[in-house]
């Protein structure tokens, strides 16, 4: 095993065996935070086949996370007030079941990212992020100004949705679902990388031309890596509202697309268990520098600094050296 | 960020290590970006309001929102699940306390609102353990609306930031406004540069405007309408006339007149007592969200005196008899949890360098809220 | 609407357009230069704010005040350019984003630890806080119409320092490539602490102009952030006529459409709605105009392939 690998499997033990020991020590809120990090790794992930293979920096992925968590919150409102979300030509009702939730948010996210994405990919380079910032900002500024479903102040949903044979409001078991989620997701991504579509992908940030001359659509490629990557932050989108049982604006902020991306950065472009890392260091600065002082920010900023400057390929860059060659 | 008051820790120190809290309260507030001033506020007039009673057997952890709902339930889960709390209070956004009041309450803890009243847990989602402190949101609306008929005003151009607590405001506004409307407008939230609006107000043949624009966005409306000539009445709720930001807005707001239900001259010994302390403690007037953080904290103290908090029923009824003495003077609670009390007419003055309030009438009295009735608790 | 509102519509948005190319000026000017995102380009306008607010307090002279705002962000541009923006131009831009977004935390919370978390205030100069009657009847601020005189100073001062001054024949030089004119002799280092610099002041010099008619207070500079990445990238990155064109098309739209997009909705929606509608689009109209653009002409008006 290469010393990344090492790392990678240190860092989901890490993440698995902490909410075990905090079952144990009876601290419920530690199995919350690590409920967090997996989701933000997830929502990470899924950036991370865009930004870290495709080299395309999105600054509008949180629109994917929030369409997700809206999808979740319409879906559990109309279900909880018993009124359905249409009834004509076709009958469509509100659920509280999270596979349907998941497939919805999914394949809605997926929609807004196949939209967004065939305008957007027609840029390169800083005009992608800016465009897909403009994106983000269009679906923020809809979602707040949108009152049928409570604008800037968002929609509670009273209980959790529910899993068969699950009980998820007990918080071990949630966290279970979103980290055998993610365990997925990352095969899936593996998977992807080493497919003829994940080389061909990569080859593209690399050397468009080439792509090009053996007869590949760089186009297209980016385009169909786009999609996956929002359907899954859409996903974790979903879940995200289903951990704090509520959503709204706030979750398609473009500070919001600028976290998402931080999770990557710490933890290493490309890596596949870079917002995995990233993820969970996020949540302990922030719940540990938080405690320290009333101007923690400023202590966050210094650390992120410290980071980009000497970090160069993020922690696991850090560690575990450059990546090894392409085979 | 734990914070707790020099003077509670030492009369925990005292008391010993075994003397275990009685009362434990989570604050959940916004101390750090740029709302920060008013959690701070509310935060100090709470703290000062404790610190005066020297109570060993009450408890406050403070955490920082940074204004974001998922971090607020964050905090809430943590307050209940690892700090086990027994009362939630602090919060100041409405979209804030959306997030978090309903799942707190039904998982049967207290909630104290010292700001936040958005209408839906006024009227339909209204729950036994929330106790609302502050106002309802369209209460201070309602009553400029009240003050713009008393004056004479037929014909009123008004404006807010377009989001449900804007939306609110307008109809809050509209519900106790009798005359015509010139204009009705939404504005961006956040915005910033208001000329169009303002010429719109100038060419609609107004006699009174009336606006909702909280935070940085009052401050840049005021001084823009000042410098652009247009001489109409202006009224705004308190928001954007409070000690923390008149100082901001300077010349541009003397002789405003705004709706609020207090003032640092509200007369009553109570009142005085806590502006001439807070003064001395924080070195700074008081402003209105402190002195909603220092009636919550009271209204806590005294149902603490009057029943355990083990016993929900009992401190419920302690907390809705409200038995304290309120920096409003009279203050006492509707069916469904929410102020019924009076609200005034200030107008903004200047003490020597610093920019006030003065209060010149009352917009409404023994003032509830439109929602009560929708309200089965 | 009445001509006469019209036009004063059709001033209000020229005004807006030149207040935004006020905001957008150094940060073009360093994205061209250098090619640096640089997020912290709204603490720089909060960091000349604050110090005009500071200073006008003390003094009570807006032209101090105004001064002090140039010097205060030129400095605070070239003390982080010395220690960290020069480490970041060889990165990509993923690295700068994040750098630099790591500075508006520092930025952010330092200013409020060392102001407070009250806004400060900053009112305009006496002699020009009334409004001033224009031909046709049109009552404008005297303040508005200095700023529009100002912004069209500041951007024809940029034009000829960059077409006709020696530093523009470096900073064009040093944008067409870099190596080459270290090779000839030009202490690249210096020039980009000189470029940044006057980014920054730029910023600072917009956050107390239009300070003095907004809010001073913590935070800002995020929107002026996010307005000015849609001015300069609508115009073509790094084009000081591209920010300029771009700046005004952005004022236009936004005003014109928060006037008039609810009164159009109005023609066929019933009053409540059409508000809404309205006010909806309206405040989303920026980001359509900047998506539009960028979809016919990917690299913005006036920018180079």
């Amino acid at each position: 095993m290469t010393r990344e690998t090492w790392i990678n499997v240190a860092s989901l033990a890490v993440l698995l065996g902490v909410p075990l020991w905090a079952l144990m020590a009876d601290e419920p809120f530690i199995i919350t935070l690590a409920t967090r990090a997996a989701i933000f790794a997830l929502a990470g992930v899924g950036l991370n086949l865009a930004l870290g293979t495709g080299g395309l920096v999105s600054l509008g992925h949180a629109a994917f996370f929030g369409i997700g968590g809206y999808a979740m919150g319409i879906l559990a409102s109309h279900a909880q007030s018993y009124a359905p979300i249409m009834e004509a030509p076709f009958l469509i009702e509100g659920t509280k079941s999270m596979p349907v939730i998941w497939l919805v948010a999914m394949v809605t996210s997926a929609l807004a990212a196949l939209a967004i994405g065939v305008l957007s990919l027609r840029t390169s380079g800083v005009y992608f992020i800016m465009i897909t910032l403009a994106f983000g900002q269009m679906v923020y500024y809809f979602a707040i100004s949108w009152p049928a479903y409570g604008g800037e102040d968002g929609l509670s949903i009273y209980v959790r949705n529910g899993f068969p044979g699950l009980n998820t409001l007990v918080p071990i078991q949630f966290f279970g679902l979103c980290f055998v989620i993610l365990c997925l997701v990352l095969l899936l991504m593996n998977a992807i990388h080493k497919s003829a579509f994940g080389l061909a992908l990569s080859a593209a940030r690399q050397n468009e031309t080439r792509v090009l001359s053996v007869g590949l659509k760089p186009y297209h490629l980016r385009l169909v890596a786009f999609v996956i990557s929002g359907a899954v932050t859409g996903l974790a989108g979903a879940l995200f509202a289903d951990l704090n049982r509520f959503v709204s604006p706030t979750m398609l902020s473009w500070q919001m697309s600028g976290e998402i991306i931080i999770f990557i950065i710490i933890g290493g472009v490309g890596r596949l268990f870079g917002p995995v890392i990233g993820a969970m260091i996020f949540i302990l600065l922030e719940h540990t520098l938080g405690g320290l002082s009333e101007f923690w920010h400023v202590y966050l900023g210094a650390l992120l600094l410290g980071i980009v400057l000497f970090a160069k390929g993020g922690l696991i860059g850090a560690f575990a050296g450059r990546e090894k060659a392409h085979d | 960020m734990k914070l707790r008051s020099a003077a509670l820790a030492a009369a925990m120190a005292l008391a010993g290590a075994t003397a275990q809290a009685d009362v434990k309260v989570g604050m959940i507030t916004t101390l750090s970006g740029g709302g920060a001033g008013l959690g701070i506020d509310v935060r100090d007039g709470f703290m000062l309001a404790v610190q005066q009673a020297g109570r060993d057997d009450l408890e406050v952890v403070i955490e920082d929102d940074q204004r974001k709902p998922d971090i607020a339930v964050q905090l809430a889960d943590k307050m209940i699940q690892s700090e086990k709390v027994d009362i939630l209070t602090g919060i100041i956004w409405s979209n804030l306390a959306m997030a978090v009041v309903p799942a707190a309450t039904a998982q049967g803890k207290f909630y104290l609102s010292p700001n936040a009243g958005p209408s839906p847990l006024a009227g339909k989602g209204c729950h036994k353990n929330y106790f609302n402190v502050a106002w309802q949101n369209d209460n201070l609306h309602e009553a400029a609306g009240a003050y713009a008929n008393d004056t004479g005003f037929k014909n009123s151009f008004i404006l807010a930031p377009n989001y449900p607590a804007g939306k609110d405001a307008l109809t809050g506004y509209k519900r106790f406004f009798e005359g015509e409307m010139a204009g009705e407008l939404y504005t961006k939230l956040g915005q910033t540069d208001y000329a169009a609006e303002i010429a719109q107000i100038r060419a609609s043949g107004a006699d009174s405007v009336y606006f909702f624009l909280p935070g940085g966005m009052g401050i840049s409306f005021l001084k823009q309408y000042a410098a652009s000539g247009v001489e109409l009445p202006l009224v705004g709720p308190a928001f954007s006339f409070d000690q923390g930001i008149l100082q901001a807005v300077g010349d541009a707001a003397m002789g405003v007149k705004n709706t609020s239900q207090w003032n640092k001259d509200i007369d009553n010994a109570t009142n005085a007592a806590f502006v001439e302390t807070f003064q001395a403690e924080y070195g700074r007037l008081p402003s209105l969200y402190a002195s909603q953080g220092f009636d919550t904290a009271n209204l806590l103290i005294s149902a603490m005196g009057k029943a355990d908090v083990a016993d929900a029923d009992a401190f419920r009824a302690a907390l809705k008899d409200a038995e304290f003495d309120s920096v409003r003077g009279k203050f006492a609670f509707g069916d469904n949890h929410h102020p019924v009390q009076d609200i005034y007419v200030r107008e903004v003055i200047k003490e020597g360098d610093v920019y006030t309030n003065k209060i010149i009438a009352t917009g409404l009295s023994d003032h509830a809220d439109a929602y009560a009735a929708d309200c089965k608790m | 609407m009445t001509i006469l509102l019209f036009i004063e519509q059709m001033l209000n948005g020229l005004q807006f357009g030149v207040m935004l190319f006020l905001m957008s000026a150094g940060l073009t000017l360093v994205f061209g230069v250098m090619g640096l995102i640089n997020l912290a380009h709204g603490s720089l306008y909060m960091i000349g704010a604050f110090a005009a607010a500071a200073v006008a307090a003390a003094t009570g002279s807006f032209v101090l005040a105004l001064m002090a705002s140039l010097a205060a962000a030129a400095l605070a541009g070239a003390l982080i350019e010395l220690t960290i923006i020069r480490r970041l131009y060889d990165r990509d831009h993923l690295d700068q984003v994040l750098a630099t977004f790591a500075l508006i935390l520092i930025f952010s919370e330092g200013t409020r630890w060392m102001f407070g978390s009250f806004p400060l205030f900053l009112d305009v100069p006496k002699v020009l806080s009334g409004p001033v009657t224009l031909p046709g009847g049109i009552q404008f601020p005297a303040y508005r119409l200095s700023i529009i005189v100002i912004g069209l100073l500041v951007a024809g001062g940029m034009f000829a320092l960059i077409n006709r001054t020696r530093v523009g024949i470096r900073i064009r030089a040093g944008e067409a490539d870099r190596e080459m004119i270290a090779a000839l002799g030009v202490d690249i280092a210096k020039l980009y602490t000189f470029v940044f610099a006057l980014g920054a002041a730029l910023a600072g010099f917009a956050g107390a102009l239009v300070g003095a008619i907004q809010s001073v207070q913590v935070g800002m500079g995020e929107p002026v952030l996010i307005l000015a990445f849609v001015v300069i990238v609508i115009g073509g990155i790094g084009s000081i006529k591209g920010a300029f064109v771009g700046a005004l098309l952005v004022g236009f739209t936004d005003t014109m459409g928060r006037i008039l997009l609810p009164q159009i909705f109005a023609l066929f929606l019933e009053p409540s709605s059409a508000v809404t509608v309205g006010s909806a689009l309206a405040s989303m109209l920026i980001y359509i105009l900047m998506a539009g653009v960028l979809v016919f002409r990917p690299r913005g008006l006036y920018g180079v392939a």
